[in-house]
């Protein structure tokens, strides 16, 4: 199955509205517990990512019995040094967003730490896309 | 839905013969357990969180809250009643508490007890389970038993954040047992009737999650208590020649308000949230699943506006209630500060302190996730895509015309067997436009739902 989902940046208030769909759909599967939790929280700290830096972004789901494969594709400045962008800590969010409790710079890491597999590829200027993939039977 | 075991007692029950099938129950229930089906409400058990939100939304008293018969206390020599510091919110300053409890004793208790005295011992074990249990965040309550059954139901990856202690009610009900034994009176003598402001607690003692038993005999409705107590005061009770009680164990300010919101959060260590109205619950849950790094140490959660003082078996008005309730512990605060004033402080509960912490765990509570599809994954796939097929064709405009809540509820109905696509009026219409359906097919599927009665012409 497939969906799509549009991020809007800098709108916090939305942000959230396509895990909770992800996580619905993750329950009627009766996919386990601990693989949901990790899915709803990488793919909320991915789309707060792109609230965050990006301009706007679509999230394309993939859904079969096996896995969920997230991508999240943004229009915005991009990521000069993925790198250094992957080390704890590291954080370019502006003191307004962080004061909303976002950009404490555990953003990527978190969500590589969290799923199965993580993929992130950027171009300066032009946008970033992290594909993040989970197996249901792990 | 799934369905399979029953897993809950409910206090709600529906009255088929008073249902007027109007739907109003069907349209507030924060978990989507009720449908319309031949004219009448039909609530799917394991949905079913006991929140008492259709108990309010119905407008011809046809649900209702199942009670313990007051005369069975007779059936016991120690007959005590233990009574939630609600009770006492629900009248006006002007009575008493020696007042209620001499009409109490008056209608056959021996004994009254205020189930917050059972604060003095869980108040400090449960702040020290917060800060032993620090890989676990963010802990949250299991005072509201509603509360914990929409965690399992509806939330089952935080049902390892539940704190597995004993309710105030629990503990004062083992304290008063343990007590009347140890003063010489057998097991079998002893019932101990709680009077209840609530269905949730109802169900929690005839079906205790995490718990074998439930030190509880039975239970008695708060509104129909409230109001003979009140006749009898209004009456002129007690009177000059009546026998009057004297409470004596005080509750101290901490136990007052512990039914109340904020009434545990202010009390635990770090940081604490207290949320009331289980829609406000379901919201914040959500967002809780969704991130991670949480800072918060503590979650207080009830189902009803202003927690217990808005149950749904209350008399006074909750915003009163909380009021006098604060008023009280205010005036219990200022004694407690008063080193002139002989306050026996906390009451011989403490003395008890020891066995009582012995038997506060409960144990481990069980997710049973009432939202997927079906045990096989495959399955739940296929239906999964059946339903967005469905909703494809549905209007999202949650009418409830077809006896379901929503549009994505009447399309899990579907796909799991329980309804039909026709049922939906906007689908009907299309189908009689189409001539795929006539008018009387159309009817037909109507009166199904929604009884003959309401379609008879009735000029």
């Amino acid at each position: 199955m497939h969906f799509e989902y549009q991020i809007e940046g800098g709108n916090f208030t939305r942000a959230g509205f396509a895990s909770s769909e992800i996580k619905k759909m993750m329950k009627q599967l009766n996919v386990d517990m601990g693989v949901i939790k990790r899915t709803v929280v990488s793919t909320y700290e991915a789309e707060v990512n792109v609230v965050a830096h990006a301009f706007s972004g679509t999230i394309y789901v993939d859904l079969d019995e096996e896995k969920i494969v997230i991508q999240l594709q943004d229009q915005g400045p991009g990521i000069p040094d993925i790198d250094q962008a992957m080390k704890e800590g590291f954080s370019t969010a502006s003191s307004a967003v962080r004061e909303m409790g976002f950009g404490a710079g555990m953003g990527l890491p978190n969500i590589k730490r969290n799923a199965d597999d993580f993929q992130i590829t950027s171009e300066v200027n032009k946008g970033t896309n992290v594909k993040i993939t989970m197996f249901f039977n792990k | 839905m799934v369905m399979d075991t029953k897993y809950f007692h409910h206090a709600l029950k529906f009255r088929k013969d008073v249902c007027i099938g109007c739907s109003h129950c069907m349209s507030v229930c924060p978990t989507y357990a009720i449908r319309i089906r031949d004219g009448k409400a039909d609530l799917l058990d394991n949905y079913c969180v006991d929140c008492g939100r259709c108990y309010r939304a119905c407008p011809v008293g046809a649900i209702i809250v199942e009670q313990d018969d007051l005369r069975q206390i007779f059936n016991y020599s120690k007959r005590v009643a233990i009574i939630p510091s609600v009770l006492m919110g629900q009248f006006p300053s002007s009575v008493s508490i020696t007042q209620v409890t001499s009409v109490l004793m008056e209608l056959g208790f021996t004994h009254v007890y205020e189930v917050e005295h059972g604060v003095e011992v869980l108040k400090s074990q449960m702040s020290e389970y917060i800060s032993e249990n620090t890989d676990i965040r963010p802990l949250i309550s299991t005072f509201c038993p509603a509360i914990v059954r929409l965690i399992q139901v509806r939330f089952p990856n935080l049902t390892p954040n539940l704190i597995l202690l004993k309710s105030p009610l629990d503990i004062a009900a083992a304290y008063y047992n343990k007590k009347l034994i140890d003063e010489g009176n057998k097991a079998e003598e002893i019932g101990i009737f709680y009077i209840t402001p609530c269905a949730a607690k109802i169900a929690a003692v005839k079906s205790p999650v995490g718990q074998k038993n439930s030190p509880i005999t039975g239970v008695i409705n708060m509104d129909y208590i409230f109001n003979k107590v009140y006749t009898a005061v209004k009456q002129g009770f007690p009177g000059k020649d009546s026998r009057i009680f004297p409470s004596r164990d005080p509750l101290k300010s901490s136990g007052i308000t512990w039914p109340a919101t904020n009434g545990e959060a202010a009390h635990m260590p770090g940081r604490t949230l207290a949320i009331d109205e289980i829609n406000n619950v379901i919201e914040f849950l959500e967002q809780l699943e969704n991130e991670e790094n949480q800072d918060i140490d503590f979650l207080e959660l009830r189902a009803c506006d202003e927690s217990c003082a808005g149950g749904i078996l209350t008399s006074s008005n909750r915003f009163y209630t909380v009021e006098r309730l604060k008023k009280r512990a205010q005036r219990s605060e200022n004694k407690e500060k008063d080193n002139n004033y002989r306050y026996v402080n906390p009451g011989p509960i403490i003395e008890y302190k020891e066995f009582l912490k012995q038997n506060l765990a409960i144990k481990k509570i069980q997710p049973r996730s009432m939202e997927k599809l079906d045990e096989n994954i495959s399955l739940a796939m296929k239906k999964m895509e059946q339903v967005h097929e469905i909703l494809d064709n549905l209007p999202y405009v949650d009418c409830g015309i077809c006896g379901s809540p929503t549009c994505s509820v009447l399309a899990e109905d579907i796909v799991q067997g329980h309804a039909n696509i026709n049922q939906c009026i906007y689908v009907q219409k299309n189908l009689e436009q189409k001539g795929d359906l006539t008018s009387l097919q159309s009817m037909e599927i109507l009166k199904k739902i929604w009884g003959k009665d309401k379609f008879e012409d009735k000029q």
